[in-house]
Parts: structure tokens; sequence; C-alpha cells
């Protein structure tokens, strides 16, 4: 498999955000499970997962909620426990030498955990500690992470005073205070305003710069689609595709798809049946009906659809087409 | 390829896994601890000399003037040495029950810590030596009010921090035990009620246990409070080495068990 990402696995400058060539394959792998499986009782939340994340690469796990990503997300931080199969993390085994492993990586929760009674200052000193920075190196690592959260200027404030997108800042900042090699951030934008999410893009597009491997769970399509190298498919615990954003979209979309509005109660002889019983690949959101790869519509039926809006294939219709989910 | 001699070259072999158990991240829950201490020293120490001291002045001068003297000592100074461990009861139970149960359910504390190299031994460990700590030293204040009152003072009652330490350290344990076994914070008040008030009073903290029945004396011997107030007692009215080791043993006992409770109970509450 095409493995996009960096030509080596450690601090050589990155390349530009498009997708470029394939790394080194002998080249570590920052994470890889093998056949892990994670079992609630009867319910099983990851059902057989393998996953390589290569070093250096903004890694996407793109899935509907309850598709295993943060269990996922869980299992690398041996805070949740596999059932079986086997998982390494920056070469260290997990659960075994978990600690290890949690040393060199920065961990940004979904959920926001920052202390409401400490200052911003005092957030990211508790985990300098926490992170067994050497002493001498505290201040410095405070003050970086304050510039790299924009909250210099608001050091001495409670935490409880912040916004929300000034907590993600720090909460993210907080992951990154001992110069992480890999950061788990489990769904980073979920909930912020669009200029915030901008915000946090710059700030992962930049990590990227600096040589860390970023896996990353996220459930917006166009968040994958702009910071991710690889994209894995997630859906009921497994992956389902994985690849270059752009490779999945051009291999299972194409790369332009056409909307046509027909009205969504399609009797059983519709427009809509006849285009699927013609083995034409579409899906459905609301009246609109996207046909995917409209290059092979039969010509009778275009005719019977009318005029449709030419767009770009994106994640959404190769998720769409590979599970019958939706993603968002 | 040159390329792949420096990966080589840069990728040592695996190290050997952790150890099992580590001081650096138990220093690293202690440095949070100490954080949100400096903010919140001002109350955390009223509430833990002040309740004390009332309890010592309402009960010893009012009570006290009813009963003059037990076992050959004025009741100032019988209690005093007594609310050094209900002292400590309090201030190392309560903070291991509520704060733990705050900041695992609600908080999401522990889930961050968890998330850096941390493992829940060293944080249970962590959590309790802080609070082990602080009832070492307010749980002398008691007993500089006592002496205030006219209870002569001893040197061996330097050794006061250090039972206050053990003693707290392993009701501390008790706390995030019990927190972690609680289905609700409102479920709390079956402990508070049922387990912690028997606890204080049935340790010859304000009355001998020897006017107990006898069952009830015997229930006073398994409980730890008892063992640190008459290790207290001993500081001030005269160590019997034999019999205080004895007791100082029970403590040591008593903190073995409950770390392993409460270290087990907390991983299952939060390692999925």
């Amino acid at each position: 498999m095409s493995q996009p990402g960096q030509h080596s696995s450690t601090s050589t400058a990155r390349r530009p955000a498009t997708h470029g060539p394939a790394p080194d394959p002998s080249a570590p792998p920052a994470i890889e499970l093998r056949g892990v499986v994670k079992r609630f009782g009867s319910f099983t939340a990851v059902n057989g997962l393998d996953l390589r994340v290569p070093s250096g690469v903004v890694f996407g796990l793109l899935g509907p909620n309850g598709a295993g990503k943060s269990t996922t997300m869980r299992m690398l931080t041996a805070q949740c426990l596999a059932t079986s199969g086997e998982i390494s993390v920056l070469g260290h085994p997990v659960p075994r030498a978990s600690k290890r492993a949690r040393a060199a990586m920065g961990v940004v929760p979904q959920h926001d955990n920052l202390d409401e009674e400490l200052t911003v200052q005092e957030n990211l000193e508790v985990f300098t500690h926490l992170y067994r920075v050497p002493r001498a190196q505290r201040p410095e690592a405070v003050e970086r992470a304050l510039r790299l959260a924009h909250l210099a200027d608001r050091r001495h404030d409670r935490t409880d005073k912040l916004s929300g997108g000034m907590r993600r800042r720090l909460l993210i900042a907080r992951g990154l205070v001992h110069r992480p090699r890999l950061v788990l951030l489990d769904e980073p934008t979920v909930g912020l305003d669009p200029q915030v999410r901008q915000d946090l893009w710059g700030l992962i597009t930049a990590l990227r710069a600096e040589g860390v491997t970023v896996l990353m769970s996220t459930h917006y399509i166009e968040e994958a689609e702009r910071l991710a190298d690889v994209v894995a498919l997630m859906a009921k615990g497994r992956v389902v595709a994985q690849g270059a954003p752009a490779d999945l979209i051009a291999r299972h979309a194409g790369d332009t798809v056409e909307e046509y509005l027909v009205p969504p109660a399609d009797p059983g002889d519709g427009v809509e049946s006849r285009l699927r019983a013609a083995g034409v690949a579409v899906r459905r959101t609301g009246p609109t009906l996207s046909v995917l790869r409209p290059g092979e519509l039969p010509d009778p039926l275009r005719a019977e659809l009318g005029t449709g809006l030419a767009r770009a294939g994106n994640l959404e219709d190769v998720f769409v087409t590979l599970t019958g989910e939706r993603v968002e | 390829m040159t390329l792949d001699t420096d990966t080589r070259a840069a990728a040592p072999s695996p190290p050997a896994p952790p150890r099992r158990f580590e001081f650096a991240p138990v220093a690293g829950v202690l440095a949070r601890e100490w954080a949100l201490y400096r903010r919140s020293w001002r109350p955390t120490t009223f509430a833990a000399v002040a309740e004390p001291v009332i309890m010592l002045l309402a009960f010893g001068v009012g009570l006290g003037s009813l009963i003059g003297a037990i076992g050959g000592y004025d009741y100032i100074e019988f209690l005093g040495t007594g609310i050094v461990a209900t002292s400590v009861l309090f201030t190392s139970m309560f903070p291991g029950l509520i704060d733990t149960f705050v900041r695992r359910v609600f908080q999401h504390t522990y889930d961050g810590m968890l998330a850096a190299p941390v493992d829940v031994r060293e944080l249970v460990t962590g959590e309790a030596t802080w609070i082990a700590c602080k009832a070492g030293v307010y749980g002398c204040a008691p007993l500089l009010v006592a002496i205030g009152f006219g209870l002569p003072a001893s040197p061996a009652m330097l050794l006061v921090p250090l039972i206050a330490f053990v003693t707290g350290f392993g009701f501390a344990l008790t706390g995030v035990w019990l927190s972690a076994v609680v289905p609700s914070i409102k479920t709390m008040d079956y402990i508070i009620s049922g387990v912690i008030t028997p606890l204080y009073l049935i340790a010859g903290t304000f009355f001998p246990i020897d006017s107990l029945p006898a069952w009830a004396q015997v229930v006073a011997r398994i409980n730890p409070l008892y063992h640190c107030v008459e290790l207290v007692r001993a500081t001030a009215f005269g160590i019997e080495p034999l019999r205080d080791l004895g007791h100082f043993a029970a403590l040591l006992v008593f903190v073995a068990v409950m770390w392993l409770l409460a270290v087990v109970q907390m991983r299952r509450r939060l390692i999925d």
C-alpha cells in the first residue's frame, strides 16, 4: 500500500502539504496496531483493527460517532486495554511499556480536563512535572507552550475565565509542553466555531512542519481532507479504506460528482431506483441525489435527470459508497 | 543508502520496560497538589484547625467541668490527645473520598494524568501522600491547643506528625478506595454516616473504650483510629515500646491493605 509521508522518520524538513512521494518503508512506524479487538461485554467497539501510522505524517481517523475512534485512541495510551491484538507506539509495546511511549507523546483529549482553579501558566507547569521535563527546561517549556496557544498575555488568568477556543488551545499546548514526537488529537475541533477551528488547523500544520507525527480523529470531512496526509476511514470498529485523501476520492468516488434535485419520496420505479438498477453509484443527501462518476451515466437516465450541478468528489462520497453510512 | 544507516544508528535497541513503580510520576502528582494548595491553603487551613479547636474547647471545657478526670488525666488532656486522631481522620478521609470522586467523575482530571507517563498505582500513591502530609501537619493543631490548656509537652510528641502521617495515609487510601466503590455522590452518605461516624466515636477519642461493652471493645481494636489514639496518648503520657510498636504495626498493616484495595478499585474505574 502506498504510504504518503516523509522520506525519513525524523527531523527532515517537511514537504509542502501536497500528497507527495512514499516514505522509506523500512522506517519504523510511529504507531502500529495488528488485529486489535476491544469488547465491552457483548459490545465490540474495535473489531480486528490493523493500522500503521508512518512517522512524520498527519494521520486522520475519520468515521461517525461509535466507529471506535476514541476507543482506539485510549488503547494507544493504555487507558483502555485491548481484548486481543498487538499495539506498539514509538517502538514500545503497549500496554507493557506504555509509560515510555506516553512520555514521548502528547495527548489532547476530547473532553476538556483543565484544572479550573489554576491559572493558564500553572496548568502548563503542572504538566511539565507530569511529563518529566527537566527542572532547568521547565520555564522555557511553559513559555513556548504559552506562545503556541497565543495565551502569553492571559497567563495569570484562571482557566475558568477563558473562552471555549482559548481553553482548547491551552489543552493542545498542554499536550505539547514536553515536545512530543507523537501527538494524539481526539476530535480536536468538535464544538468550536469556524474561526477557532481554522486557528487549530494552522497549529496542526505547524506541528507537521516540525516533523511531529499527528494522529487525529475527526468526524469532519473537511478537516480530514485538508490536514491529513493519510486517512483511515473507520466504521463499526474497522478500517474500511486507507490512503491519501485524493487517492481515496479518485479510487472510490471519482474526481467529479453531479448533484441533482430528485424528490426523496421515490417509489419503486422512480429514477433513483432505476439509476441503482443500472449500476450507477448514487447517494442521497436530503432532496439531493449525488451521482458518482457521472461520465458513466446512460444517456436516457441523464436526460431524465435534467441539469445537475458538478462538484468535486469528497471523502463523504467515499465513506457512503463504502459503508452506506454517513460520517457527520 | 546513507539515509538507511542514519535511521538505524538513530534507532536504539528497545529499552527495558519501565519499572512497575516510579517516583517521578508521584512527584508529578504532588506538584499538581502543591499548585492547587497554594490557591486554597487559607480555607483548608481554617477548616483543619478551627474544627478540632472548637470541639476541644466545647467538649474539653464544657464537658470537662462535669467529668473532671478520666483514667487519671484531666478530661481536656484526654480529649486533646484523642482529637488529634479525629482531626487526622477528617482531614484525610474526606478529601480521599470526595475530592477523588469529583476529580475522577466530574473533572476528568485523572484521564488527563493517566495519558501522561503516570500509572494508577503512582497516581493513587501521590494523592494519598499529599493528603497524609496535610494530616501530619494539621493533626498537630489540637495538640498545641491542649498544651496551651496545660497538657505537659514532651519530646516524644515530636513523633505525632509521623503517627498522623501514617494514619492519614491509610485513611486517605480508604477514602480513595471507597470513592471508587460508590456508584454516585449521593451514596457517599452511607459512608459518611455509616463508616466515618462510628470510626471516630468508637476509638477511645472522647471516652475510653474499656467503658464499652465487650463486643464494642473488639470493634474498637480493629478500628485503625484506635491505634492512632493510643500512640498519640503514649507520646503524651509515656511510651511502652512493645505495646506501641504493636499499635504502629497495626497501622502499617492497615495502610498496606488499603493501598491494595484503592489501587485495584481505581484501576477498575479508570482503565477500561
